[in-house]
């Protein structure tokens, strides 16, 4: 977790990842930045993030990132 | 709810109010400009029926003076004429006319036979526009429209006219209800001289024969006519010009034979008729002037009296009251013509 | 059937009428009847290719539904048979069998979508390439576009995707899903909506709801009025000014480059003002397709907000598949640590481009909208990687980010520099279009704004002054409509004003709408795409 919020941390600083809830509803993660992300979580954590898990609903929060993440992995 | 439906009514009837007084406001009044335009409509502010009814276009509406038939032969006659009228629209508006009278002789002039389509739009506005909401009328419409038009328009005449709201006058205000007569009778009055000179032959046509659809329709004219119990009389006026063919006579002769109807080719009685087209006519022989008109009703009246059973109604009631108010309007507008013309050339 | 027309409107009260009259569980086979015949009207072979679009996807999103179901019950079985890393492999393997049949019919249809839209463009491109070294020039085939073939095309592949990734259900029934495919109203120009939206009220039973019913009527008006006295009236001044380049440069090119944005904007956002009213008065909702688009920020903020529906498609089933594929991310590794900040932007900007190309070719089959595309494409990063810079400039004028002023600023700027690259559009050719730009700096020549030389476009004072106060309208319209759209606000708190000005409205439009004879009935600009 403490590794996602980094990678989040280097694409925006100013933003408190840990305490927000819309990412993608208030605009803070445009198109291209949930890109970047997906890139950076799949060398960090060897998974394959597949194009029908990229919804407001999966990155609107450091945990719905997280819970992603652990049920990709568990398969 | 009751009083959302009371409002919905209310505001629909806003918009019909509305909507009418843009169609009376856009459509053209044809008062001061193209006077054609106004012909069809003024047949129904006539107060009593009448024995001769001209059906046709400008042949008939510029060449024949119901005042003379009246003053010299105790005739009451109309025109039902307008610009460049299609035999479909003659045949239905002679179907119209049978709706309000029944006249003793219908006078039906015979170059239309020469168009077996719809010409332009601009004429079938003029020749439409003016007839009353009535079977008759949409039957004309379907038949004259050309590809662009659409039936909807000539019932609200705004979808057609619209785009004037830039060129709206202070006549379009002025005539919003009402409208000034601009023709006696149906004849509109010309009295400008402008003789004829040499008149071009008709250039050889590939085909001389009237199109099938004019067949029909003059043979619905005979027919109707005759359910009627009124005359049908077959007329070419005497117009220089568009040209009359040969051909094209030989075909009416015949047909006129075969259906037992009379046939007057005026074209051939210049002479007997004291027709001069060095002074008679206003546009070198494209039509006749008041004065030519004059003289052909004079003939043309006495050839009804002796061949078609109308009599001289002077003195009769309501005719003579009607008539000779008809008379003075006819006599005041000649003279104020006649000024305008002779100022005109003076000048 | 163009919508600005009476047929249209005949067919729409007569279907409307019927809507109402007959059992609510008959609503929904009502209208896929009148789709078909509203489709029949433009030619009755456009029927065999929607046909073909709806049967293929229809079976394919059956065939796919079905094998994932089976696929999820033999794993749920043999669960407890498998490592993780089996089912993981076993998963994958299920995963290619579906996208081999989700495959083969997008294969189909943007195959058809290809050959009718594009193959007269691949062969007269190659053709001039076999011209330029001597060969012979190849003829180009008679090929007639099915209405709204890019449109129904893309709504119909949105909805196998999604139930390719289960984020819908495939629809059993084939008749309501050929209603989702043929759905009238949007059959034209868009929006292009998704399954799992538009189906939940599509097929529904709809009770007479007056107030749902007014208000979409209301648009319908509103979208009518834009169409046919703002953007039917500038067509006609545009097409003099555009059909001329050489006599109409300098200043004649900023006012196509205004005007074309003025009449795109009211004749497509119009458009689709009638098409959500026709829908809401069928208590069907559509989504929308524009917010106010021009008085977007940043061009990437102009496209979320401009035809929405076509961005957002392009978002998800072509930007994100491709920005997580593979490839992409193989390259997203190897840059991220070369370039610097750039570096990281590599694979994103690839797939940038990309996206922007497809999205000139879906406009049209033409290098300008191609160029067009890759324009806008272009804007979008170098504003992206301009950014740090931006950030400077607002660390150093600090009283700036966030006024009025400022804010004013911006919008011009993304007005006009997106109206600049949207006269590819207009003009015959690529380089034409720059040539014509160019003579902005060459040859100005500003008096001929006010010398009346405007005046000789094809319409008079009259007609400017009445586009003026049409766009005056849209605009002031706009600005009151942020939070809630006038029309709407009206309806509810004074409901008899909304009627009269919907009097007024429908007078005004049946005066000095562009209609009738004397005035070509435009097309909707967006019919050909």
């Amino acid at each position: 977790m403490e590794e996602l919020l980094d990678i989040l941390r280097e694409l925006h600083p100013d933003v408190d990842f840990e305490n927000c809830g819309n990412l993608i509803d208030g605009k803070i993660l445009d198109s291209i930045d949930i890109v970047t992300l997906v890139a950076e979580i799949g060398d960090a954590f060897d998974v394959e993030v597949p194009a029908e898990e990229l919804t407001p609903e999966n990155f609107n929060s450091a945990q719905a990132l997280w819970a992603m993440i652990q049920r990709l992995d568990e398969a | 709810m009751r009083k959302k439906i009371c409002a919905a009514a209310l505001w629909c009837a806003v918009f019909a109010v509305g909507f009418g007084l843009l169609n009376a406001l856009f459509i053209p009044k044809y008062m001061s400009e193209i006077p054609e335009g106004a012909l069809i409509a003024e047949y129904y502010k006539e107060e009593a029926g009448h024995d001769v009814v001209f059906i046709g276009d400008c042949e008939v509406y510029e060449n024949f003076s119901p005042d003379v038939l009246w003053r010299e032969y105790g005739i009451p006659s109309y025109i039902r004429g307008s610009a460049q009228q299609l035999i479909w629209q003659s045949y239905y508006l002679m179907e119209e006319t049978l709706k309000y009278e029944t006249p003793k002789v219908m006078v039906f002039n015979v170059l239309s036979m020469k168009y077996g389509e719809p010409q332009s739009e601009a004429y079938n506005r003029l020749n439409l526009d003016g007839m009353r909401l009535s079977p008759q009328k949409l039957a004309a419409v379907r038949a004259s429209m050309t590809e662009e038009e659409s039936l909807l328009s000539y019932l609200f005449p705004l979808l057609r006219y619209h785009s004037r709201w830039n060129e709206l006058g202070g006549e379009d205000v002025k005539y919003l209800f009402r409208r000034d007569m601009v023709s006696d009778s149906g004849y509109l009055m010309n009295v400008q001289v402008r003789p004829a000179e040499d008149v071009p032959q008709g250039r050889p046509l590939a085909d001389y024969s009237f199109d099938p659809v004019c067949w029909d329709y003059l043979d619905k004219m005979a027919d109707l006519c005759q359910e009627h119990g009124v005359q049908l009389v077959l007329v070419k006026a005497p117009s220089l010009y568009p040209y009359w063919y040969g051909q094209w006579e030989e075909q009416i002769e015949d047909y006129a034979a075969r259906r037992g109807l009379e046939y007057l080719n005026f074209l051939e009685l210049t002479q007997e008729a004291g027709l001069d087209f060095s002074a008679d006519t206003y546009d070198n022989g494209l039509h006749l002037n008041l004065y030519g008109a004059e003289k052909l009703s004079r003939w043309f009246g006495a050839w009804l009296s002796e061949h078609c059973p109308v009599e001289d109604r002077r003195g009769q009631q309501p005719f003579e009251d009607i008539w000779s108010e008809k008379s003075a309007a006819y006599a005041a507008r000649k003279a104020r013509l006649e000024a305008e013309w002779n100022a005109r050339e003076g000048a | 059937m163009s919508f600005a027309s009476t047929q249209f409107l005949a067919f729409f009260a007569a279907l409307f009428l019927l809507y109402y009259a007959i059992p609510r569980r008959h609503q929904w086979k009502l209208l896929l009847a009148g789709s078909l015949f509203f489709y029949w009207f433009a030619g009755w072979w456009c029927l065999i290719y929607i046909g073909v679009t709806t049967v293929t996807t229809y079976l394919a999103g059956r065939k796919i539904a079905a094998l994932a179901a089976s696929q999820e019950e033999w794993l749920k079985a043999h669960r407890d048979e498998l490592s993780k890393e089996e089912r993981k492999a076993r998963k994958a393997k299920d995963k290619s069998v579906r996208f081999r049949w989700m495959l083969g019919c997008l294969l189909v249809n943007f195959g058809i979508l290809a050959v009718v839209k594009y193959a007269n463009f691949v062969l007269g491109n190659v053709s001039a390439l076999t011209v330029f070294f001597g060969g012979q020039p190849i003829p180009s085939l008679s090929l007639v576009l099915p209405m709204g073939i890019s449109f129904y095309t893309f709504q119909a592949m949105g909805y196998l995707i999604d139930v390719y990734w289960g984020k819908c259900r495939a629809e059993r029934n084939l008749g309501r899903f050929a209603l989702f495919v043929t759905f009238f109203p949007q059959l034209i120009q868009g929006p292009i909506s998704r399954f799992g939206e538009l189906s939940r009220t599509l097929c529904g039973e709809h009770p007479w709801d007056s107030r749902q019913i007014a208000m979409g009527a209301e648009r319908v008006l509103w979208g009518l009025a834009k169409k046919l006295i703002v953007a039917d009236r500038l067509a006609i001044p545009l097409r003099a000014l555009v059909s001329d380049p050489e006599r109409y440069t300098g200043v004649y090119v900023l006012a196509v480059v205004f005007l074309y944005a003025v009449q795109l904007y009211a004749d497509f956002t119009g458009g689709i003002d009638i098409t959500i009213g026709a829908a809401q008065m069928l208590g069907v909702k559509v989504t929308e397709n524009f917010q106010r688009p021009f008085f977007s920020k940043s061009a990437a903020e102009y496209w979320r907000r401009w035809h929405i529906t076509m961005g957002t498609w392009f978002r998800d089933y072509l930007f994100y598949p491709m920005s997580v594929s593979r490839p992409i991310l193989k390259l997203h590794q190897k840059c991220r640590n070369r370039f610097g900040r750039f570096g990281k932007h590599v694979g994103v900007h690839t797939c940038s481009i990309i996206l922007w190309f497809v999205t000139g070719l879906w406009h049209g089959a033409s290098w300008n909208f191609i160029v067009w595309g890759l324009l806008n494409g272009m804007v979008i990063i170098v504003s992206q990687e301009l950014e740090p810079l931006y950030a400077r400039f607002h660390a150093r004028f600090p009283s700036l980010k966030g006024s009025r002023g400022w804010d004013l600023v911006q919008v011009a700027r993304t007005f006009w520099l997106m109206g600049i690259i949207r006269v590819l559009d207009v003009y015959r050719d690529v380089p034409l279009t720059f040539r014509q730009l160019g003579t902005v700096f060459t040859a100005l020549r500003p008096q001929t704004l006010w010398d009346g030389s405007f005046l000789e476009l094809g319409i008079g004072a009259g007609d400017w002054l009445v586009a003026a106060a049409g766009a005056g309208a849209m605009l002031v319209c706009s600005l009151l409509g942020r939070r809630e759209p006038v029309r709407v606000r009206l309806t509810r708190d004074h409901p008899q004003l909304a009627w009269g000005g919907c009097v007024l409205l429908a007078l005004l439009t049946l005066v000095f709408g562009v209609y009738g004879i004397g005035f070509d009935a435009t097309q909707f600009i967006y019919n050909q795409f």
